[in-house]
């Protein structure tokens, strides 16, 4: 019996891996042929695409900037799934975070060093607020609040624009962009000859604390339990209300945070026009990282990896962009879907369970 | 007579390796109403889900008028002939009854459209047929429950179904519609049709059936003629006769009254009665035993002492305190302990760890926390030690609950309702499904707790587990309490089976006397 279970453990364990490294590899296989099908030089592309972030110390720093926001993206996602809440609203959040950020350093003037830790926090709780609405109406109401935050996205995303546009626009700028932020606001630079800024190391702190938060004390205990079971949640005492509404806080706080840093750290005047790209990136590097805060960056620097690659690639070679989106859609499908070789995992138990008889 | 289904050595392992059916072997013959019965979980809607080809078995072989066939899908089966009505109802509210029946293979018009006009009269010509009184063209969501099931029976006997699976369909009825669906049934059989009836009610099961085979606990242990078994036989075979052992037990000594339950009453949104004016007390140091058939209010008797529902009406009052207002968190702070009678679902959380699953109800408490962070090596050290007093049978506590058996996972769940100093145990189905040595520990424990001066409310499908446990014992029926036991000891299950089907009741004052001041 006791061995029966040491086997079965391993079993899991065993197959989980296995069945990563398979979809990543199977995703590799697949962009290796979609690129030899668009292309005509297909070895000088797939160069691009896999040593063009690692090909100048340049690039190299564009990886990190770019794993910045997606480890906040994958954080908040991280916290809210945890809960087993599926919160949309975190790149609107990061959107909201950044203009509120913007504004901060526009409209309120403050010494460098607190000046950013302000906008910052404020960027975080208006991000919480707007990630607590569709907390608020699915506990009132019952409402899905996979469908409420993906409309508050919109929201979030044309509020942001307006008041820009019309309260903080810059009319001398030749593009939509904010009047130029204050210099205290702005995140220093970290690594010369590079765009790496402050905000890595804010992004570093944010990751041990989410972290420390989840797995170590007694509000990240409840939300955990809550995400698992709901019900065995509730009939241990745990108030699942609470722990629903500040999971989706926490899990907008921090998008808000990361919004911030972002505007503070590669601009030096608020300039999104649209949602950052990121929309569901999140959701990306939280599924890769099993939503644990300490893979989260791990995953976020293989995105950004990908990402920039993929920049490379299609500036200089005659494969575009859109093709990784194809690659990455398929590496996500594989990893996220339950049923992927199954069968494989079912042959193993079915022994397990027959041969302890 | 000719044998239209063969199930042979049916083995079905679901993914999470519990194995659902082992060699199970189960046979109908054409026109027989063929009951299938066994407690719950012990495999008997997964092996009609196979033949259903809702799940697909492991291993074995079905044979269909003496041929091999293996259905990968309910579609497939359907074609074949079957039909299931589900315990839970398969139908579009929003559509009429004929679009209902209908669907999946609706007369067209040319160019594919639905002829309405075909589908309803169709329908009503089925209906006719089998005196089922129905009309085509209401809307299913404005249908009784009783009338839902009719339309599901004439769902399947409209896409083809010579024999036709019914997984409890009295679950849902009320007598009267019981009554019907029976006639329906006879009618059904004499125009050729074969019928399964899942089943526990074993009065039902009497009543309609010519055949039975009975389940436990994953296999069949017998398929009788029904006029040759006794309802005692059937559950003696259901329950299975291997949980004979001592109990060494002294007599109780009850003390001061724990709770007191007053004239409460729970109403459900259909208006039905599912707790009618229940009082009774429950004192230090006894067990009381709380027996009825499944679903005559004992689930929700622990529902809303535990607080996982609210009473319409009356009062409770646990420690002194009413708990009317009280959350589960503070009816658990008053001392009661709750071993559900689902474990998977409310008991453990599957993906969480033995350690974790142990912690729910302590996890901020003062001794395991250091501000709001958790003291990770006390909690361990903690752990390990239950791990280890209870006998969890683990490679490690930080094993996943999902890997351990159900005997195992019981024994976390106890344990953590046990650890801290209960004043009162609902213990529901405390030992349901699970083996003989984790149950007998269980029993053990409880016995102990009491001689420590815990109140015990015992809840269980298990007479045998009830009757050697319990120092008293309440009777439910449809709501009510209909008989108290002072002196548990002195009962026989015959007795208390006719308690239980309703045929027998105390006088009011005789029930009244489980209320202790």
């Amino acid at each position: 019996m006791l061995k029966g279970l040491f086997k079965k453990r391993s079993v899991d364990q065993r197959f989980e891996s296995i069945r990563f490294g398979v979809a990543i590899l199977l995703a590799l296989v697949m962009a290796f042929i979609l690129i030899l099908l668009v292309s005509k030089q297909p070895f000088e592309a797939l160069g691009y695409l896999f040593l063009g972030p690692i090909s100048k110390f340049r690039k190299m720093g564009n990886v990190v900037e770019t794993a910045i926001p997606l480890t906040f993206l994958g954080l908040s996602v991280s916290i809210m799934f945890s809960a087993n809440q599926f919160n949309m609203g975190s790149s609107g959040a990061m959107f909201l975070g950044g203009t509120i950020a913007a504004i901060v350093g526009l409209v309120i003037p403050l010494p460098f060093g607190i000046h950013p830790i302000v906008a910052m926090l404020a960027a975080g709780v208006v991000g919480g607020v707007l990630t607590s609405i569709p907390a608020i109406i699915k506990l009132k109401w019952g409402a899905s609040e996979l469908v409420s935050s993906l409309m508050l996205n919109f929201v979030a995303l044309n509020l942001g624009l307006y008041l820009i546009m019309n309260h903080f626009r810059d009319l001398s700028a030749g593009t939509l962009a904010s009047l130029p932020l204050a210099e205290t606001v702005l995140l220093p630079t970290l690594v010369k000859g590079t765009r790496i800024h402050f905000g890595l190391i804010v992004v570093i702190i944010m990751v041990i604390v989410a972290w420390l938060f989840l797995a170590k004390t007694k509000w990240g205990y409840a939300l955990r339990m809550t995400g698992m079971n709901i019900n065995f949640a509730k009939y241990s005492g745990i108030s699942t209300a609470a722990v629903v509404l500040y999971s989706q806080f926490i899990g907008g706080f921090l998008a808000g945070m990361g919004g911030a840093v972002e505007i503070m750290g590669m601009y030096d005047r608020f300039r999104w026009q649209f949602m950052p790209s990121y929309a569901f990136d999140g959701v990306i590097v939280s599924v890769l990282a099993k939503k644990n805060p300490l893979y989260v960056p791990v995953a976020a620097i293989l995105l950004a990896y990908i990402r920039v690659g993929a920049d490379t690639m299609s500036v200089n070679s005659d494969v575009s962009y859109e093709m990784i989106s194809i690659i990455q859609g398929f590496i996500i499908i594989m990893i996220a879907a339950n049923a992927f070789l199954k069968h494989y995992r079912q042959r193993m138990v079915v022994k397990e369970a027959t041969q302890n008889d | 007579m000719h044998e239209i289904v063969k199930m042979e050595n049916i083995l079905k392992v679901y993914p999470n390796g519990i194995v659902a059916n082992k060699s199970v072997n189960f046979s109908i013959v054409e026109g027989e109403i063929h009951a299938l019965v066994g407690e719950n979980g012990a495999g008997k809607s997964t092996l009609m889900k196979i033949l259903f080809g809702i799940e697909q078995f492991t291993d074995g072989k079905i044979m269909l008028n003496g041929q091999e066939v293996k259905f990968n899908n309910p579609q497939e089966a359907i074609k074949h002939g079957i039909g299931m009505v589900h315990q839970h109802f398969m139908l579009v509210p929003s559509l009429t009854v004929a679009e209902n029946v209908v669907l999946g293979d609706e007369p067209k018009k040319a160019g594919g459209i639905l002829d309405i006009n075909r589908a309803i009269k169709e329908t009503k010509d089925l209906a006719d047929k089998y005196h089922f009184d129905i009309d085509p063209k209401m809307k299913v969501e404005d249908c009784s429950v009783g009338t839902k099931q009719k339309i599901e029976i004439l769902k399947a006997l409209f896409h083809g179904a010579k024999v036709l699976i019914l997984d409890e369909p009295t679950a849902v009825l009320t007598p009267q519609e019981t009554t019907e669906l029976f006639k329906e049934l006879m009618l059904l059989k004499e125009k050729g049709h074969t019928i399964i009836f899942i089943s526990h009610k074993l009065n039902e099961v009497k009543e309609i059936s010519n055949r039975i085979t009975i389940m436990r606990a994953g296999k069949d242990v017998g398929t009788y003629h029904t006029d040759k078994v006794s309802k005692e036989d059937i559950s003696n075979l259901m329950v299975g006769r291997e949980v004979i052992w001592d109990l060494e037990k002294t007599k109780a000594d009850p003390k001061n009254v724990t709770v007191r339950v007053e004239n409460i009453t729970l109403v459900n949104e259909h208006k039905r009665r599912l707790l009618d004016d229940v009082s009774f007390s429950l004192r230090q140091g006894e067990i009381l035993g709380v027996v009825g058939v499944e679903g005559n209010g004992q689930r929700e008797l622990v529902d809303v002492l535990t607080g996982l529902q609210k009473i319409s009406a009356g009062k409770i009052n646990i420690m002194h305190q009413n708990i009317d207002k009280y959350t589960i968190r503070q009816i658990r702070d008053l001392g009661v302990s709750h071993i559900p009678e689902d474990r998977m679902t409310l008991g453990v959380a599957e993906f969480a760890s033995i350690e974790d699953n142990l912690l729910s109800i302590y996890f901020d408490k003062k001794d395991f926390l250091n501000g709001p962070f958790m003291k990770q090596k006390e909690i361990n050290v903690w752990a390990k030690d239950k791990v280890k007093d209870y006998t969890v049978k683990t490679a490690s506590e930080k094993t996943q609950v999902k890997m351990l058996s159900g005997g195992n996972i019981q024994k976390v769940v106890v344990a953590r309702e046990f650890s801290n100093n209960p004043k009162v145990i609902v213990a529901d189905q405390p030992t349901r499904g699970i083996d003989v040595g984790a149950a007998q520990f269980i029993h053990k424990k409880l016995i102990e707790l009491r001689d420590n001066g815990a109140s015990v409310l015992l809840v269980s499908a298990d007479l045998t587990e009830v009757m050697d446990l319990s120092d008293s014992l309440i009777v439910f029926y449809s709501g009510k309490i209909v008989a108290y036991f002072e002196d548990a000891s002195k009962l026989t299950e015959t007795e208390l089976g006719l308690y239980m089907l309703g045929l027998k009741s105390q006088t009011e004052q005789e029930v009244r006397r489980c209320v202790y001041a």
